[in-house]
């Protein structure tokens, strides 16, 4: 499954001049990206994932981020690279889809002209070829009418239509590396499985590596075959897609998982899906995180001394399944994990621990009502 | 068509008698055109003829892709757009008909929690003049301390430490700015509450909180939810029934047990089978039926079946016969494809424009 690393990062650092303070967004993250392998990176907002893969492509501005580490792509050092070094790699070398496919895309240039700019800059393409590699680019994401879409606005385009064309750009030089950031988030489920199809088959007939950021672990588990639970600027976990999302270790990784409403839920006795099992709280600012294991103060298990005052190293946990390690960094590992498809299944870690911030658990342990 | 659903199935709902009713309604929008005195050049219509009643203490989930316009229908049950045709009915009084001071009492027993909880709060006022401006403006709990009490009794409701009463909004997180939109909604004591995508800027962590507090809290008030939203599995999580729109019409409804299990209509099947689980060995077995193609517009709405132009199953009576809703499934489902028997109303006598 993974041939050559496409990316290799090595303890990525990340901190933020704010004017509460220096803000630690991410603290020593470590992962590789093979060949045509999808490497999924879930977490809420404010857990540092989007903003350690904008650092891996200097995308964060000097004068406030501090980046240290390595990020390797395909060998060569993402984080010490020229800056007009790394506008070559942005485009052939690493390719970006954002959210927002309306703020990503320039409202008063064509589409047309926007694909062009990108395959122009990295090649002596003619305008003339360049345009008729766009409209071949268009057709490839399964856009209706790719010639007439080159000369139209992006508010001519509906939500797919737009993501669909911020698609064909990042892909417009064949990338080795490809970082989805919550590509699908802003769109319809129907469309949602379109893309996420589109990027497979690309995926399959090019060999890129991708990085999927998203906080939808549905999707996580139709696409990735690795995870990374990212919380705080760390990763608390990692594993295949059936270890983490199957046999979850860490108590946040089974939070987020208990807090799905599922499809297929079964129905209680009453007639009524049983209650979402929440995580208490909130996320801890990045300015102010606390000592020892970065969830406890949310941690409805804090079974171990430790938990308050050292933090537990990313340890394996499990034999792992596919040949890589399962890992999880917590003090608990213990604990039942929950048996796959039951949404109440976390309710046993459902100790309701005092929450953070000023809202307060209410939903958490009565949150049945009567 | 009203007879079919006034026998929709009222089992599992606290009693089975209307809140709010819905006949023949339609809010078109004129488009195009351009400049000033020019005269439009379409219309859009982006509710387009829908029958629906809300059983009072149910919760009825609303679900559709962007542009079906399911926050249009919310909108217009509570008058906050003009119906271009139709009746809404809201506890029996004609809700388009309603004068100044009918329109204020329905306002206090009707409303609405919006999807941004960053746009929807003054960011210039604390949660307690936000919460306490519906009581002064119905004049409820007169006395600024009763008021204050009032305040307090409502941030308590809603899961919030009472003394946050004084701070601003750009204090508290997203999921905290929800609850405090929904203190606000819950200030005049309404019957009804329209959630319009509440959940749908919310961490998922979040989500569940705001989705357990919403369910907590109809159940305790008794209160008539319509909960909006393009999130099938939250929508299946916290409805008694489901109402499942496309372009501008209802296109099934039934008990959420029976839409989420065993759809009928082609569209449903499809919206159902692309909700991803988070399961890696489910979704790897997962049937999907993958729609192509994008949602019409609005503003030109096929002729006969509106879903024909993406669906599987087209066949000859879709292009001619505009369906209706007909009962099939399980009691109290209908959907409308003419696959379980062409009824409808043929195009030629659909009014033109």
């Amino acid at each position: 499954m993974t041939g050559e690393p496409v990316l290799e990062v090595e303890d990525l650092r990340v901190r933020l001049r704010t004017p509460r303070g220096p803000a630690d967004v991410v603290n020593g993250l470590t992962y590789r990206v093979g060949q045509g392998e999808t490497v999924a990176v879930v977490g809420e907002s404010g857990s540092g994932k989007s903003v350690s893969v904008l650092a891996l492509l200097g995308l964060l501005p000097a004068r406030v981020a501090t980046v240290t580490g390595r990020a390797l792509l395909q060998g060569e050092d993402l984080l010490t690279m020229s800056p007009s070094r790394l506008r070559q790699v942005r485009g052939p070398g690493a390719g970006m889809v954002f959210q927002d496919p309306m703020t990503s895309l320039n409202p008063v240039l064509t589409v047309g002209r926007q694909i062009v700019e990108g395959l122009r800059a990295h090649s002596d393409m003619s305008k003339a070829v360049a345009r008729r590699r766009a409209a071949e680019l268009l057709g490839e994401v399964g856009l209706p009418d790719p010639e007439g879409a080159l000369d139209r606005y992006p508010h001519e385009l509906s939500g797919g239509m737009r993501q669909r064309v911020v698609i064909a750009i990042a892909l417009s030089n064949s990338p080795a590396l490809l970082i989805a950031d919550e590509a699908t988030t802003a769109l319809d489920v129907t469309v949602q499985a379109q893309i996420i199809d589109l990027i497979a088959t690309l995926q399959a007939d090019h060999g890129t590596g991708v990085i999927w950021i998203t906080h939808d672990l549905g999707v996580v588990a139709g696409i990735a075959d690795r995870v990374l639970v990212m919380y705080g600027g760390r990763c608390v976990e990692d594993g295949t897609v059936d270890d983490v999302l199957e046999h979850p270790a860490h108590p946040y990784t089974r939070g987020l998982l208990g807090s799905l409403p599922d499809l297929a839920a079964p129905v209680g006795p009453d007639g009524e899906v049983p209650d979402l099992t929440t995580v208490p709280g909130l996320p801890p600012p990045p300015t102010d995180l606390p000592p020892g294991c970065v969830f406890w103060p949310r941690c409805p298990v804090r079974a171990d001394p430790r938990c308050e005052t050292e933090q537990p190293p990313l340890a394996v946990v499990g034999p792992g399944s596919g040949g890589l390690e399962h890992r999880a960094a917590t003090w608990c590992t213990e604990g039942e994990a929950p048996s796959a498809g039951s949404p109440a299944a976390g309710a046993s870690s459902r100790a309701g621990g005092p929450a953070a911030g000023a809202t307060s658990g209410a939903d958490g342990p009565e949150g049945g009502g009567r | 068509m009203s007879t079919a659903l006034s026998a929709q199935g009222t089992e599992r709902t606290p009693s089975g008698d209307v809140l709010v009713s819905a006949r023949g309604l339609e809010v078109h929008f004129p488009v195009g055109g351009g400049g000033l005195r020019r005269k439009p050049a379409g219309v859009l219509r982006a509710v387009d003829g829908v029958d629906l009643d809300i059983l009072r203490g149910e919760t009825l989930g609303l679900v559709g892709e962007s542009g079906c316009g399911k926050s249009t229908l919310g909108n217009a049950l509570l008058r906050l757009v003009p119906p271009t045709g139709g009746t809404v009915t809201f506890d029996g009084d004609d809700v388009t008909s309603l004068d100044r001071r009918g329109l204020k009492e329905m306002r206090r027993r009707a409303g609405m929690v919006f999807q941004d909880p960053f746009a929807s709060l003054d960011p210039r006022r604390t949660v307690a003049q936000t919460v306490a401006e519906p009581l002064e403006v119905h004049g409820l709990h007169g006395g600024r301390q009763e008021r204050a009490a009032r305040v307090g009794e409502l941030l308590e409701l809603v899961g919030l430490d009472p003394a946050v009463a004084g701070r601003y909004p750009h204090e508290f997180s997203g999921g905290q700015r929800q609850r405090v939109g929904i203190a606000r909604a819950l200030a005049g004591e309404p019957d009804f509450l329209v959630c319009d995508e509440a959940i749908a800027s919310l961490d998922v962590s979040v989500q569940a909180q705001v989705l357990n507090l919403l369910r907590r809290l109809q159940r305790q008030l008794g209160l008539t939810l319509l909960f909006v939203s393009h999130d099938l599995s939250a929508v299946r999580h916290i409805s008694d029934r489901i109402a499942v729109m496309y372009l501008g019409r209802i296109v099934e409804i039934g008990q959420a047990a029976a839409v989420g299990a065993d759809p009928q209509m082609p569209y449903t099947q499809a919206l159902l089978s692309a909700v991803p689980t988070p399961h890696p060995a489910r979704e790897r077995e997962r049937q999907r039926i993958v729609l192509t193609g994008d949602v019409p517009s609005p503003a030109a709405v096929p002729s006969g079946c509106r879903f024909r132009t993406r669906c599987p199953y087209v066949f000859e009576p879709c292009d001619d016969v505009d369906p209706a809703l007909q009962p099939v499934g399980a009691p109290g489902q209908l959907a409308a494809c003419h696959l379980h028997g062409v009824v409808g109303r043929p195009v030629e006598e659909s009014p033109a424009g």
